[in-house]
């Protein structure tokens, strides 16, 4: 097993034409991500990347049935290519694309809560289950299976993390990109607890940074929900506050989002806070009883 | 995107708040032409954004034309934490009886536009909300439904507002409901909302904060930018599409993706050194913007060594080295730099480098112990 992605994920890709789509739907195919097909309006009968691209989501799913997508779609198109595929029946969306309007995704996000679909992202580097399904835009060669579960709101920085594990010789079983903006589908605790039911996760690692309140709600969840162990780190200690550091939602405002803050609430709820990222891989080894 | 207060007022005017009247002036023959023209008391504000004006002395009253000139003669100039004051607002001078805190903000844990309104109006809300979290009501506000008048009734009543009264707060509450929306807003307050002596309600301070990633469809929000007001260096890497904060310390910073730049920053001050800013090249950063990246960097006479921390996804390695080569080149007092090149194409980026007399480094940790060394080494040189 593994978490939302694998062997029989049939992947769709939204903005398959586009640079960076057709970049990206190369690459997972090459990786033997299942991708069944492509949607951008205009282009329909098209091929790209080797698959059929498609007017819209709908007629895209009929003809393929697909049940996930990837939207690589300018921000300004995003929000309605999320809803699309809501509408549309799929039942994972991932977005990569980043810089959507806050308000706009509040609505989206309220249009989907209630209904039996998830979104990861946006402006998150996707999913991976090694060796089984990429769908996002992380190197997949630094990947290899394994039972260490990563949820992280940063992309390379997890990167960072993944390639020192792989080093070790510690393999992940799904590593997600969950996005750096301050309204998002999934957070924390909606990954943990697939990983927590997840019989190939044997721990978790968790990567959060300053900026709102997901990690100090997480450490509760963790404390009260989870039997595997978790270890975690949050980046941000020298930030300044009232500044956005690159990704929307990582700023303090207010006096809240701390690292500081982040790193007592995950301790306190018997979470191991690693002090550098190079930590992590050596306390996960020390878990994993290497 | 930061709106100054005469901004942020004049948006919550078009949607029906009442202000007070009051214009801006550049210089203090300004400020008493407008005085003059407004007649009576007036309030002379330093317009930058920045809070704790009115404790910088940013703000004064003036009695009289003449007055007005004097205090904003005064306050023109003024350096207010670091910003130099170019404008003030001249505003007629509220009798005020009352003041009410009545802001909208976007609350990410319940993923709502939430009205705030607290009694204790006019001083700091976060200070009200850290010590007396009782005195802040919030209400949230379904996307759907959009903001409604039995809510703003709600809040009238929990603030304790005069029943006369009511119907007026309810079309400020949605008028600035309706200024929030349309302008994509994360955040717009008025502090105070004044109840003055004869019974009417009027926004005298406003604030607005729009977000930067909706300013594509706010054409006639952008133009308000301030550029006078901003980092010079912050607003040539948004030209660049690049993601740069200025900071306090010696080591510059060049990394690829947000998290993993706040991590080298965090690693550069575990190992005893200070960083001189957050920069974000980006995914898929070509040579033309890390060579504008360095520019900006190396801009910052602060700066006495600089670190790259580059792990290659989409980016790739010799792409980022041909761009740091370019920069060298048109850059005359390079200073001393340490590079960590990892991922795709990492081999022919390193050897690019070879010649560049650049210190390399195969780890973050590593990279960060470097880093701080030649740092360290530079300042020594300088001081003797």
């Amino acid at each position: 097993m593994s978490i939302l992605v694998n062997k029989d994920t049939r992947l769709l890709v939204q903005g398959i034409t586009g640079r960076e789509g057709l970049f990206h739907t190369e690459q997972m195919v090459a990786y033997g991500t299942n991708v069944v097909g492509g949607v951008t309006p205009g282009k329909g009968g098209q091929w790209a990347a080797g698959v059929p691209v498609f007017d819209t989501v709908v007629k895209a799913v009929s003809a393929t049935e697909a049940n996930t997508s990837i939207i690589y779609v300018p921000a300004r198109f995003a929000p309605d290519a999320i809803l699309e595929a809501v509408d549309a029946g799929i039942k994972l969306i991932i977005c990569i694309t980043e810089g959507l309007p806050t308000l706009d995704m509040i609505t989206v996000r309220a249009y989907i809560d209630g209904r039996d679909v998830r979104l990861i992202g946006p402006n998150c580097p996707g999913v991976i289950t090694p060796n089984e399904a990429k769908v996002g835009i992380m190197p997949g060669h630094i990947h290899i299976p394994g039972n260490v579960g990563i949820v992280s709101r940063s992309g390379t920085l997890t990167y960072e993390v993944v390639a020192a594990l792989t080093e070790r010789g510690i393999g992940q079983s799904t590593a997600v990109g969950i996005g750096g903006d301050p309204i998002i589908g999934s957070t924390f605790i909606d990954v943990l607890k697939l990983f927590e039911k997840d019989n190939d996760t044997e721990q978790v690692v968790m990567i959060g940074e300053i900026g709102g309140t997901d990690e100090e709600k997480a450490a509760e969840y963790i404390r009260d929900h989870m039997t595997k162990p978790v270890t975690g780190f949050i980046a941000g200690k020298t930030a300044p506050p009232g500044k956005r550091m690159g990704h929307a939602g990582a700023i303090i405002s207010g006096g809240t989002g701390t690292a500081a803050e982040k790193m007592a609430a995950l301790e306190a709820a018997g979470v191991r806070v690693a002090n550098q990222p190079a930590e992590i891989a050596e306390i996960v080894a020390a878990l994993a009883g290497e | 995107m930061n709106l100054h207060e005469y901004q942020s007022k004049r948006v919550f005017a078009r949607y029906g708040v009442p202000i007070p009247n009051g214009d801006v002036a550049t210089t203090p023959v300004e400020a008493r032409e407008v005085a003059k023209v407004l007649g009576g008391p007036v309030v002379v504000k330093a317009q930058v954004l920045v809070g704790g004006r009115g404790k910088a002395g940013g703000i004064k009253v003036a009695q009289t034309p003449d007055e007005a000139e004097e205090k904003a003669d005064a306050i023109l100039g003024m350096d207010i934490k670091g910003l130099v004051v170019g404008k003030v607002l001249v505003d007629q001078a509220a009798d005020i009886r009352d003041e009410i805190y009545l802001g909208l903000v976007i609350d990410r844990a319940k993923r709502r536009v939430v009205l705030m309104g607290s009694s204790e109006g006019g001083v700091d809300i976060e200070e009200v909300a850290a010590s007396t979290p009782e005195k802040i009501i919030k209400i949230a506000i379904d996307p759907f439904i959009g903001f409604r008048p039995y809510q703003a009734l709600e809040m009238a009543l929990e603030l304790c507002i005069p029943a006369e009264l009511t119907r007026s707060f309810t079309k400020i509450a949605s008028g600035l409901y309706d200024a929030f929306m349309a302008s994509d807003a994360s955040l717009a307050e008025i502090n105070p909302l004044v109840v003055t002596g004869n019974g009417k309600l009027l926004a005298v301070d406003g604030k607005m904060v729009i977000d930067d990633n909706a300013i594509f469809r706010q054409p006639a929000l952008s133009d308000l930018r301030d550029l006078v007001d901003e980092d010079p260096y912050e607003a040539e890497a948004r030209r660049y599409g690049l993601s740069y904060v200025k900071l306090d310390g010696q080591i510059g910073c060049m990394v690829n993706g947000a998290g993993l730049s706040m991590a080298t920053m965090d690693m550069i001050k575990l190992f005893g050194g200070s960083p001189a800013n957050f920069l974000d090249v980006g995914g898929g950063a070509t040579a033309d913007r890390v060579a504008a990246a360095l520019r900006i960097i190396l801009s910052d006479s602060n700066v006495n060594a600089v670190l790259f921390n580059i792990f290659g996804g989409i980016t790739r390695c010799d792409e980022v080295a041909r761009g740091i080569l370019a920069a060298l080149e048109e850059l005359e007092t390079p200073v001393p730099m340490v590079v960590r090149l990892v991922g795709t194409n990492e081999e022919e980026g390193r050897a690019i480098l070879a010649d560049a007399q650049m210190e390399t480094a195969a780890t973050l940790a590593e990279a960060a112990r470097k880093v701080v060394a030649v740092a360290k080494t530079a300042q020594e040189g300088s001081v003797q």
